[in-house]
């Protein structure tokens, strides 16, 4: 199991990575439970997700898994065994709004005389300055996974000291 | 009504209809001890945790009701963990209550603290660790439930000793009736009946098979279907496959009956799955041992699946219709929908098919020489005459190995809940706790418990157990002297180099031991005094009976299909080939 997204330019084929939102009971070890079950079924997962709703009995967890999709139906019939899972839904890319939250710490010296070109960036990609010293800055930006891709491929040439992203959420667009 | 934790726990389980307890206590479960002696529910002081947890699936498979254990903190619950994992493979309902540490010292590495819900977290349908005395009733009633609803499994309840003690404030608690309505299951739906339109489509298919074979498993039994299973196969005309699990569950003396597919199956079983071209699982998973290589598995057929469980619909072989739902009822409706599209009058002609198959049970019957005067016994031979000395409906349990498949082969299980053997999990030494559990739920039958001499080597101290509590087992013990099974892959696939198989017919002295351990034990070497033997055990009925059977260690169990190969491959008796 791996939290880190995997490095722009090596993004795996789409039909790779499914996101699988899941309601389940807001009780210890219910994590323990999923993880355990992907970890026993051989699934892996690329990114995960969790906190209480709003209605605090539950949870939701957000997946990504990447399996080959003859394999995501098991998943998702193992996960329904799970007493405390409550429900399982697939989101298609195409009918779901995805955002996922990076926090990103820069070098600001070694950018040097392009000091100015990152404060551009920082523009064109709305990101937000949550922090910033002599040396360095610490930047978030909230978007699809995709964006944050190539926000993070952008940077590398600031030189990137600390980086941290949060795994994807997702609920399904409106009228889909 | 105030009562302690403890007294609410033994109240809870005694609403749930338990009527035995198969445990032994320990520091944390002892708060919960102290109740039981004044509780109507019998208690069976076993000798080793395993022991309690395969006596309550013996129990659970012969009655059919959930088996109970309790056991305490630590090692107790990591002694279980192997019968847990056993019931969840073969999906039997337990319930199994476990002490655990005072709930404000998990987490420090107490005394015999073991994190009990993590480790039997894979192995269990579900588990809980209880943190409240008042949550007690609800939660016994939630494990009941879901142990015994749905695809049946073990359900583990963690209990910290502070809220069963009664002399700890934290015990306190008010006593409230255990309701289905109490539950809080927001995400447990079992399956019930199947989709009408599927079952339809079944139906469809079934009327235009040409080569079809019924492929029942253990979840018929699970389902108690077997009478809709017969209704079905009459309606149809079609021949009957039992796998290990579901033996019995169709009469092995019915003209549709073929008897056991799979590794060790006889010819004609194997082979009619592998011609046909319409598979009927019923509460069957596909195991690997039923298909033997994948690819190669019944390539010509298309597959009806019916299961509870969803996950097992597609999780080995893609079907062609998958019926999510109870056989007793998917069964049921099958036979409707069959009857609605012309039922017996609308299937195609198969005296074909059926004079294929009967040409393959006439070539291919299981075979054994018996053995030459001063040879030791053949372990066919002398379950034969088990079988021919005892009543129809005794119930046989069986440890894991040549043993088993011999005695799944050579009985004749006529009647459903008499065949209770570890298949999934393959667990040696199931067969005496098994026994003693099954005998405990159903006092009225004979129960034999098969076993070889490797497995009885691992549980045989529940003997103690038996000859104690008054339960009448009786234990057919083949003695070759050799972890058999291991052997015979040895000599198969390993050009005969025996690698730490010997095991000695001398040491132990299984007279001896078993007559220690309070059974009469007899030792029966030549054919002429097997049915005897067999006679005078089933004269004894006041305590258990050992009968070691010395048999001829180079047998090897025949039919076989090699691990990993197509069951087109089947290997037959030399003195056919």
């Amino acid at each position: 199991m791996t939290a880190e997204a995997p490095a722009a330019g090596h993004a795996a084929p789409a039909d790779r990575f499914h996101t699988i939102v899941t309601t389940v009971e807001n009780k210890p070890g219910v994590l323990a439970r999923v993880a355990s079950l992907f970890a026993r079924r051989g699934f892996n997962i690329e990114s995960l997700a969790v906190a209480p709703t709003a209605d605090e009995r539950f949870s939701r967890i957000t997946f990504t898994v990447d399996v080959a999709s003859s394999s995501l139906e098991q998943v998702v019939k193992q996960l329904d065994k799970l007493i405390n899972v409550v429900e399982i839904s697939e989101l298609s890319p195409a009918e779901s709004v995805e955002r996922e939250l990076m926090l990103v710490t820069v070098a600001v010296e070694a950018a040097g005389g392009r000091r100015h070109g990152l404060l551009e960036l920082i523009d064109d990609f709305r990101a937000y300055v949550l922090d910033e010293d002599q040396s360095q800055m610490m930047l978030s930006l909230a978007a699809r996974p995709a964006r944050l891709d190539e926000f993070e491929e952008r940077l590398r040439a600031f030189g990137i000291v600390q980086l941290q992203r949060t795994g994807r959420v997702a609920l399904p667009s409106l009228g889909s | 009504m105030e009562m302690n934790g403890g007294q609410a726990l033994v109240k809870a389980l005694e609403c749930e209809g338990t009527e035995v307890v198969f445990g032994l206590p320990g520091g944390a479960i002892l708060p919960v001890y102290d109740p039981i002696i004044e509780s109507p529910v019998r208690h069976i002081l076993v000798r080793h945790e395993q022991g309690a947890g395969h006596m309550a699936e013996g129990y659970a498979h012969a009655t059919g009701r959930p088996g109970v254990v309790m056991i305490t903190s630590g090692p107790g619950a990591t002694n279980v963990v192997t019968a847990l994992c056993d019931a969840y493979m073969d999906s039997v309902p337990l319930v199994c209550i476990t002490g655990q540490v005072p709930y404000a010292a998990i987490g420090t590495d107490a005394f015999q603290e073991c994190d009990t819900t993590g480790i039997t977290m894979a192995v269990t349908k579900h588990n809980f660790l209880v943190t409240e005395a008042q949550d007690i009733p609800r939660i016994v009633h939630e494990a009941f439930h879901i142990a015994t609803t749905g695809r049946p499994g073990p359900v583990l309840v963690d209990i910290p000793k502070d809220i069963v003690d009664p002399r700890n404030p934290r015990s306190a608690m008010t006593w409230y009736e255990p309701t289905d309505d109490i539950m809080e299951l927001p995400g447990y739906r079992p399956a019930t009946a199947g989709d009408p339109q599927l079952v339809r489509a079944a139906a469809e298919l079934i009327c235009k098979a040409e080569r079809p074979v019924l492929y029942a498993g253990g979840g018929i039994l699970k389902a108690r279907a077997a009478a809709e299973l017969l209704a079905l196969a009459e309606l149809i005309d079609v021949p009957v496959v039992t796998t290990l699990m579901a033996r019995g569950c169709f009469p092995d003396s019915h003209e549709l009956c073929l008897g056991m597919p799979g590794m060790h199956g006889n010819y004609t079983a194997v082979t009619a799955m592998q011609r046909s071209d319409l598979l009927i699982a019923l509460g069957a998973r596909f195991d690997d041992r039923v298909t033997g290589r994948l690819d190669g598995f019944a390539p010509d057929a298309k597959v009806i699946h019916v299961d509870i469980d969803a996950a097992e619909l597609g999780k080995v072989r893609v079907p062609d219709v998958a019926i999510r739902g109870d056989c007793k009822l998917v069964i049921a409706e099958l036979v409707e929908a069959v009857r609605a599209c012309g039922g017996a009058e609308a299937q195609p002609d198969r005296r074909a098919w059926r004079s294929t198959i009967s040409g393959w049970q006439e070539r291919y019957p299981l075979v054994y020489e018996q053995s030459e005067p001063g040879e030791l016994l053949k372990p066919q031979y002398v379950l034969e005459v088990l079988r021919d000395s005892t009543p129809d409906d005794t119930i046989v349990t069986s440890g894991v190995g040549q043993h088993q498949m011999w005695a799944s082969q050579y009985w004749r299980f006529d009647h459903p809940y008499t065949w209770i053997n570890s298949g999934g999990l393959g667990t040696m030494g199931f067969s005496v706790p098994a026994a003693i559990g099954a005998k405990v739920g159903m006092p009225d039958r004979m129960v034999w418990a098969v076993d070889g001499d490797g497995c009885f080597q691992m549980t045989a101290q529940e003997l103690v157990t038996a000859s104690m509590e008054r339960i009448p087992i009786k234990v057919a013990l083949f003695n070759n002297a050799y972890l058999g099974m291991v052997r015979q892959w040895q000599e198969m696939f390993y050009e005969e180099r025996y690698s730490e198989v010997y095991l000695s017919y001398e040491i132990p002295d299984y007279v001896k031991w078993a007559e220690a351990m309070g059974c009469v034990a007899l030792r029966v070497e030549s054919p002429e005094e097997v049915a005897p033997a067999i006679a005078k055990a089933n004269e004894i009925d006041d305590r258990p009976v050992v009968l070691e059977f010395r048999s001829s260690a180079g047998e090897n169990v025949f039919p076989m299909v090699p691990a990993g190969q197509s069951n087109s491959d089947i290997v037959v008796d030399p003195s056919q080939r």
